[in-house]
């Protein structure tokens, strides 16, 4: 294992410093529990965003508290979920008086452990609405499994939760704005290389030289299939297609199209990815109308990207422009 | 026949030892099916444990039980995380005020843990979780109680149990919990998560019932 870090046990917390150091003027880190959480919280009378989960998956989500988005974020262990007591504290911490919504990624320690901390929340006397994001079309969605997995729509949701939420609206209408992106929206990744948790040492999967895992989760989870890697051409096929037929997404639909780095994959290689899901989704009919493209929602040095469709209406593109600052999204402030 | 407050605090210790020896092979068995972290996060847990409780001041087996638990809720996370501490926090309130526990106690508080990990992760047996493991223990403690069998056979039947649980998870397809996502892909593992649930009843065994023979 070739890492830049000190020591495997240290990697969250280190990590941690370098970021209240880098970014002082929009967040603070509390240590003991771990949290990430926006310089001027709690804000009165606005609702209060957090979430949380696994580290590893930078900027996610620790990189997008700020103004405009999330107000805390809990950092866990790589790969693992954050404790109720680091959520708690979040809560508390970004409690303006008009209540808190937890996003949460759809997995079973996320969600446990969210269910915990929102029990602790409402017993302190904080309203507290869990969202869970589950949008990952690579996994079945049925009554025998978890469920979907949460993967980048949950980017796409803090960001436009966290822009209503500084216009002031209500609980309620946050925590349904966040289910109505989690609605509309829809990803499916893709994996050329493994990643190596610090503390596992060695990588959690193996991939042949001329392999790739088509829905690959960002824990490194293997996904559909396994296949021999393929122009990009293809690969994008592979992946937009489970999406848009998903939804589905129909001639005429305006989307925010999410190119999305898995951490080792160069941004020249995301552009091409672009291209060629404009080119995909202009075959069909649906107009790219906002995009992101670049590694938001990571797994460590894992090479490889994934696609997420969001249906845009004139709300959520007012809301996904709407200004933000945040170490890992700038835009209008 | 009945287990001290020394007694339980040597099976916790014998847990994590347990889980320290085994942490390479759990975090293996969980990089088949899982996210390669369960062994990792257990050790990480347990040595929080055994950190917490040097300090003393558990005044009876349910204070001790409801440490362990909420130093679990806090150090481990994951699933395991918000599973074993209630797992511990159920026995510890099952035993709160006991400065000892007898065989029925015992059993009652097993089985008030393993109803409170189902409560908190709904899992059924044959899910392939921990619970294929921990359900049948509960079972052996129970029947082992009704035939009058000493507290070290009820004990030694639980372990047994919940070793035959865990090795019936290896052809199960999962159907809770992160192992779920791969279907099919999932039979033919060991469910990590049952492993250590057998570690904990066999630890349970080893110590507690070594005293009673």
């Amino acid at each position: 294992m070739k890492k830049l870090i000190n020591d495997p046990a240290d990697v969250v917390k280190e990590a941690l410093q370098g970021v209240a150091l880098a970014h002082a003027d929009r967040v603070r880190v509390m240590t003991d529990p771990n949290v990430v959480v926006r310089a001027d919280a709690p804000v009165a009378g606005k609702v209060g965003l957090v979430s949380g989960g696994g580290s590893g998956h930078e900027p996610m989500h620790g990189g997008f508290v700020g103004m405009g988005m999330l107000d805390a974020a809990c950092p866990g262990e790589v790969f693992t979920s954050p404790t109720p007591d680091q959520m708690l504290a979040a809560t508390k911490a970004v409690d303006g008086g008009a209540g808190v919504v937890h996003v949460v990624k759809n997995y079973t320690g996320d969600i446990l452990n969210f269910e915990m901390a929102a029990d602790l929340g409402r017993e302190e006397g904080i309203e507290v609405e869990s969202v869970v994001i589950d949008d990952d079309v690579a996994v079945q969605d049925s009554l025998y499994t978890a469920g979907r997995r949460g993967v980048g729509t949950t980017v796409l949701a803090e960001k436009i939760c966290g822009a209503a939420a500084e216009q002031r609206r209500s609980l309620a209408d946050v925590a349904d704005l966040c289910r109505k992106v989690n609605a509309n929206g829809r990803s499916m990744g893709m994996a050329l290389t493994s990643c190596t948790v610090p503390a596992a040492g060695k990588p959690t999967f193996e991939l042949g030289e001329m392999e790739m895992e088509i829905g690959i989760g960002i824990h490194g989870e293997p996904g559909r299939e396994r296949k021999v890697v393929a122009p990009v051409h293809d690969i994008v096929e592979m992946l937009a297609t489970p999406i848009v037929d998903d939804l589905p997404f129909t001639a005429g639909d305006r989307v925010l199209a999410f190119v999305n780095g898995m951490g080792g994959t160069p941004l020249i290689e995301l552009y091409i990815v672009y291209y060629e899901l404009h080119r995909f989704l202009s075959g069909r009919g649906i107009e790219i109308s906002r995009n992101l493209i670049g590694p938001y929602i990571t797994s460590l040095e894992m090479q490889g990207c994934s696609i997420t469709l969001l249906k845009l209406d004139d709300d959520l593109t007012a809301l996904w422009d709407a200004p933000v600052n945040t170490p890992g999204l700038r835009w209008g402030a | 026949m009945s287990f001290s407050h020394d007694q339980v605090y040597g099976w916790i210790r014998a847990f994590a030892a347990a889980i320290a020896e085994n942490k390479d092979y759990l975090t293996e068995l969980d990089s088949a099916i899982g996210d390669a972290d369960h062994g990792i996060n257990m050790n990480r847990g347990m040595q929080a444990v055994l950190a917490k409780l040097e300090g003393g001041g558990q005044a009876d087996v349910g204070a001790l039980l409801k440490t362990v638990g909420m130093t679990l809720v806090s150090t481990v996370g994951g699933a395991s995380g918000p599973l074993y501490g209630t797992l511990f926090l159920q026995m510890g309130s099952s035993a709160a005020g006991k400065p000892h526990l007898s065989e029925e106690d015992w059993t009652d508080a097993v089985a008030a843990g393993v109803s409170g990990v189902q409560r908190r992760g709904k899992a059924e047996l044959g899910d392939k979780t921990m619970i294929d493991a921990l359900v049948p223990a509960v079972e052996a403690l129970r029947s082992s109680l009704a035939d009058g069998s000493t507290a070290g056979e009820a004990l030694n039947r639980s372990a047994e149990a919940a070793r035959e649980g865990m090795i019936a998870t290896i052809p199960l397809v999962a159907r809770k919990g992160r192992a779920s996502y791969l279907g099919e892909r999932s039979a033919d593992h060991q469910d990590p998560g049952a492993t250590s649930s057998w570690l904990l009843l066999r630890t349970a065994a080893d110590t507690l019932a070594a005293k009673d023979s």
